[in-house]
């Protein structure tokens, strides 16, 4: 069976077009794709749609194109059949229509991109401009070392390709451009946005735009540094419902925004919150003070990186040794990434996405950490008491 | 980022993978970008399309071919200059000894099934080889380390066995759907089209002779008879004529609903065949459908009775038509549609015959397959976990391994729970020299009895050979010489008493797997009567832990990815429960290892699952773990706590 999209031929766009009568974009192009070796039958359908439209005998003929979609729903069931077993039709149904973008293409996110693709989102859209180097190869397995010629490439254009390779009814897209310059009506596209390796700002501002719109847009931040990581989760207000000793109970969780929950006062933060969470703010604002890009502090900028610890805790009245040395300087290691962290980091990433897109058990609430070296997965909760569920 | 003694470490290690599935693609990948450079696969599967949702190497193109030679191209081209060797092969092989394991550094597993993996533990412990071992069902997953003398082996903790149901109750008492499935499945679907030389309960309440002879005429295929008459036949035969049989048996009823006899004639208009039109579908997919030919699409729609009943006669029909040359030697397979639309309908119609919820295909599919869920996400989790281990376990660094349980609600506000490995079990039959007894009417019980629920079942053996002081009885290999195969033929079916050396009451027997390099002396102990319900085997072996016998818990956690059906006919799980039920015994299990480290009872005491106090017991422990660790808030979550709840209920 051909693979690729691309070789349609005129027949097919008119099938296209034709489909996206009675089905969504994402189902259109799956039919497409699984009818390949039909395209003779398809594009007899298609040619007989128009005539039948023409003469008005329309119904017979979508009819028979139903058929042909129902053909596809069973084969849909037969790829998503094991994962469809553990979240239920209706959330698969819910991930197929959801759009998620993501900037900042590195090992995890290269994880996260890879996880969501396979579980059948609707939409992918890439944004990382920066070309494709030694690098960024590391520990992103999107980018082959065929393409190791780059020919000018940008990170987003190479992963795109690869990510498309993974499950043909996913729509994967690259979008150019700064995104720190994109207007809030660019994010009311998606369902979810995720944000990796930029400055704090930059965080802060996409989360703002994210919170103008009136939909509301899940918005993730994702980080390695190491061998650990962290994860950021705003979902603003909401809903969803569990069940309980076999009853449904309507859940509401408040979040508050990257900005909110960073200014939170440490005195304020539970007694013992994870030292990540301090060692990562640290590091966050080093680089915001230098305007240095993320992840490249070294450990030569250790004495600056201490200083402005120091200047931390005594704004927030805690003790030094909450944030260690040794663990600032396990996170000074410069931009390299671990792998298996990438791997962790990125299924836990995907994991949280999923249940926010098909409303299917807790959200976590709203930070993650992993630390390879202990092996713990902790969440914490970092939100003013009021915003608390 | 690794530090130069793990990137040495790393870039020095040979290391072996058993498994190229869900879990094996993730690992590979994981492996080849943290700069290993010579690993070996070994899978013994083909790629289906139901793998392409998470096993993220593979391609529609790619469906029938190797898992190991697909993965591996696919992991060069991301990594050309790494070695990775794959086998399309069966870990159990001849070839894959002792001596082939002391080649590896360390073996990471990433099987699907028990078998597979005591096998893998056995050649493990014999290699002196660390392994890494895994397992994912759903969002739950599990990653643990052994290591020889240091940690707990494979096989020192119990697994629960899968769950097995009295005969009687799938026979003539059905009281849930998965009943019905293994009806359907084991006895009615193999009484049709499967051996028919082998032993059949589907008539066992049809005592009287008569009666008998004259059932065995019924399920026969008359030459030049009509299909669908024969397809009537059979129907008004295991739904009415059987149900009516079993009422007359008035004392079954006394406490029970009664069934009802369904008649084809009752639910079915007179003639079919006219209306089975609509057989241009076959252009579509390749696959021989009865749904297909019906016209019914959605495989997640539960059919009504007329439907399901339809459905049977046509899969029946189609069965005679188009697959004529397999019946006869069928066995059910979760990938073979029309067997799965036999199965499915006829379950239906006996589930409704005893007033029990019908069920979808796709519901009824995933109970009689076994299927085992899973995602992409958890393998990748697990899989970055492995890779972790494993590298601590390049470097020695053995105080620091950890077992980590990945879990769908947080315990203790953790996702990711690393725990520290356990001790050898003392009394392990396996990596501990514990003596073994066995329990058994050596008058009765035959060499075969002993040989298939003592020595394959319990211990694992592949290739056994046992002995009586120096004499064997019996032994399996591949370069036997003919007439000793006829001796060994011949000793399986005397009983143990009448064997050439005869084996009684205070015999020591010598067990032996020569592959496995693993080897347990049983003593012998005579005894004539055994409880049939509580010990269906009619032995028992002791100074081997049984595993925790759990009426819910059907499936050992971490029996995990499972691709291809390994497990035997007779274990069905109820796949919709799966989900809750799976998420519990996963949380039992890590609370009672948490008690073991907690209050150092004797370690190889089987913890008892079953009952409420257990529940609030181990609720306690994680308690008091709390307490006792410094480190970490006290806190137990809410879901915690509706998680054994669920259980009670």
């Amino acid at each position: 069976m051909p693979k690729k999209l691309k070789h349609q031929n005129n027949e097919q766009d008119a099938g296209l077009k034709e489909l996206l009568r009675i089905v969504d974009e994402p189902k259109a192009r799956w039919i497409l794709w699984r009818t390949q070796p039909l395209i003779p039958i398809f594009s007899r359908f298609a040619r007989l749609l128009k005539v039948a439209s023409f003469y008005g005998y329309c119904e017979h003929l979508e009819f028979a194109l139903k058929l042909t979609v129902q053909v596809v729903v069973e084969q849909e069931t037969a790829l998503y059949d094991r994962q469809i077993r553990v979240w239920g039709a209706d959330a698969q149904r819910r991930l197929s229509k959801s759009h998620i973008l993501v900037y900042g293409i590195k090992g995890t996110v290269a994880e996260f991109c890879k996880n969501i693709v396979l579980a059948g989102v609707g939409s992918l859209t890439l944004v990382d401009d920066r070309v494709v180097n030694e690098e960024a190869l590391s520990a992103n397995f999107l980018i082959l070392p065929d393409d190791n010629l780059f020919q000018g490439k940008t990170l987003a254009e190479v992963c795109c390709d690869s990510l498309k390779e993974f499950n043909p009814m996913v729509r994967v897209s690259v979008e150019k451009g700064d995104i720190s310059t994109f207007g809030v009506e660019f994010f009311e596209k998606f369902d979810v946005v995720v944000i990796s390796c930029c400055s704090l700002a930059k965080k802060k501002l996409i989360n703002q735009k994210c919170r103008k719109l009136s939909k509301r847009v899940a918005f993730y931040t994702v980080d390695c540094r190491g061998s650990c990581g962290e994860i950021f989760v705003d979902l603003q207000n909401y809903k969803y419902s569990k069940k309980k000793l076999e009853e449904n109970i309507d859940c509401q969780l408040e979040y508050p925004s990257f900005e909110e929950a960073i200014s939170v006062p440490w005195r304020a933060l539970p007694r013992r919150v994870s030292k990540l969470y301090f060692a990562m703010r640290v590091i966050e604002g080093f680089e915001d003070v230098e305007g240095s890009n993320p992840g490249e502090t070294l450990i030569a900028d250790l004495p600056g990186v201490l200083k402005l610890r120091k200047e931390l805790c005594e704004t927030n009245s805690l003790n030094e040794s909450q944030i260690p040395n040794a663990l600032l300087e396990r996170l000074l290691i410069g931009t390299r990434e671990y792998p298996p962290v990438c791997a962790i980091i990125g299924g836990i990433l995907g994991q949280e996405v999923i249940k926010a897109i098909s409303g299917k058990g807790d959200p976590l609430k709203n930070f993650f950490f992993f630390d390879a070296m202990d092996g713990k997965g902790l969440i914490e909760d970092i939100s003013e008491p009021n915003t608390g569920s | 980022m690794a530090s130069q003694e793990q990137l040495s470490a790393i870039k020095g290690a040979k290391v072996l993978m058993v498994g190229a599935g869900g879990i094996g693609c993730e690992l590979l990948k994981t492996l080849a970008l943290s700069g290993f450079q010579d690993i070996h696969i070994i899978d013994m599967d083909t790629i289906e399309v139901s793998n392409l949702n998470r096993q993220f190497l593979f391609r529609q193109s790619h469906v029938g071919q190797s898992k190991a030679k697909v993965a591996r191209d696919a992991v060069l081209r991301v990594r050309p200059n790494i070695s990775i060797t794959p086998y399309h092969a069966n870990v159990k092989e001849s070839r894959f000894n002792v001596d082939f394991f002391k080649e590896f550094d360390v073996v990471l597993n990433g099987l699907d099934n028990l078998d597979a993996r005591r096998h893998v533990n056995r050649l493990c412990l014999a290699a002196d080889v660390p392994l890494v071992e895994s397992g994912t069902t759903g969002f739950l997953g599990q990653v643990t380390v052994h290591l020889k003398g240091k940690t707990e082996c494979y096989e020192c903790q119990p697994k629960p066995a899968p769950k097995t149901y009295p005969v009687c109750t799938i026979t003539s008492t059905p009281s849930k759907f998965v009943h019905c499935i293994v009806w359907a499945k084991d006895l009615l679907f193999a009484k049709l089209f499967g051996d028919k030389n082998l032993e059949n309960d589907l008539n066992v309440h049809s005592n009287d002779a008569a009666n008998s002879s004259e059932h065995s005429d019924v399920f026969e295929y008359r030459k030049d008879e009509d299909i669908e008459e024969y397809g009537r036949r059979i129907y008004d035969h295991v739904f009415g004529h059987n149900i009516e049989v079993a009422l007359s048996n008035e004392e079954t009823w006394k406490n029970r609903n009664k069934p009802r006899p369904i008649y084809s004639k009752d639910v079915l208009p007179e003639k079919l065949s006219e209306q089975n039109g609509n057989m241009e579908k076959g252009c579509v997919t390749d696959d021989v459908s009865a749904m297909a030919s019906l016209g019914l699409k959605n495989p997640q729609d539960v059919w009504s009775l007329g439907e399901n009943s339809r459905v049977f006669l046509e899969a029946l029909r189609l069965f005679f038509l188009k697959r004529e040359k397999e019946i006869g030697n069928l066995t059910f397979d979760k990938d073979d549609q029309l067997a799965v639309e036999f199965v499915t309908a006829a379950a239906n119609i006996r589930a409704s015959s005893f007033g029990i919820p019908l069920h979808s295909l796709f519901e009824a599919k995933g109970i009689a397959g076994n299927i085992v869920h899973a995602v992409a996400t958890t393998n990748a989790i697990i899989a970055g976990l492995i890779v972790i281990e494993a590298i601590k376990v390049l470097i020695k660094d053995s105080n620091n391994y950890r077992m980590t349980y990945c879990l769908e609600h947080p315990s203790r506000k953790m996702l990711l729970m690393p725990v520290e490995p356990y001790e050898p079990n003392k009394s392990c039959y396996v990596c501990s020299e514990t003596p073994l007894s066995l329990e058994v009417n050596t008058h009765r019980s035959k060499l075969r009895d002993f040989v298939e629920k003592i020595v394959k079942a319990k211990l694992g053996m592949n290739f056994p050979l046992i002995m009586q002081g120096a004499s064997i009885l019996y032994e399996v290999g591949e370069d036997l010489e003919e007439d000793m195969v006829a001796i060994y033929a011949a000793n399986l079916e005397k009983a143990l008493s009448e064997l050439p050396s005869p084996v009684t009451s205070g015999t020591v027997l010598t067990v032996e797997d020569l592959q496995q390099e693993f080897s347990r002396n049983i003593n012998i102990k005579h005894r004539e009567e055994f409880d049939e319900e509580k010990e269906p085997d009619g032995m028992l072996l002791s100074g081997w832990v049984e595993p925790p016998v759990d009426k819910d818990k059907n499936k050992p956690i971490g029996n995990g990815e499972s691709t291809s059906n390994a497990l035997p006919a007779e274990e069905s799980l109820e796949a919709k429960k799966d989900v809750t039920i799976q998420e519990i015994s996963e949380v039992t299990e890590i609370a009672t290892g948490t008690k073991r480290k907690l209050s150092e009872v004797s370690k190889g005491t089987t913890p008892d699952h079953s009952g409420l106090s257990d529940e609030t017991r181990n609720h306690n422990q994680l308690e008091k773990l709390d307490v006792d660790d410094e480190d970490d808030e006290l806190m137990i979550s809410d879901d915690w706590e509706s998680l054994t709840k669920k259980k009670r209920l």
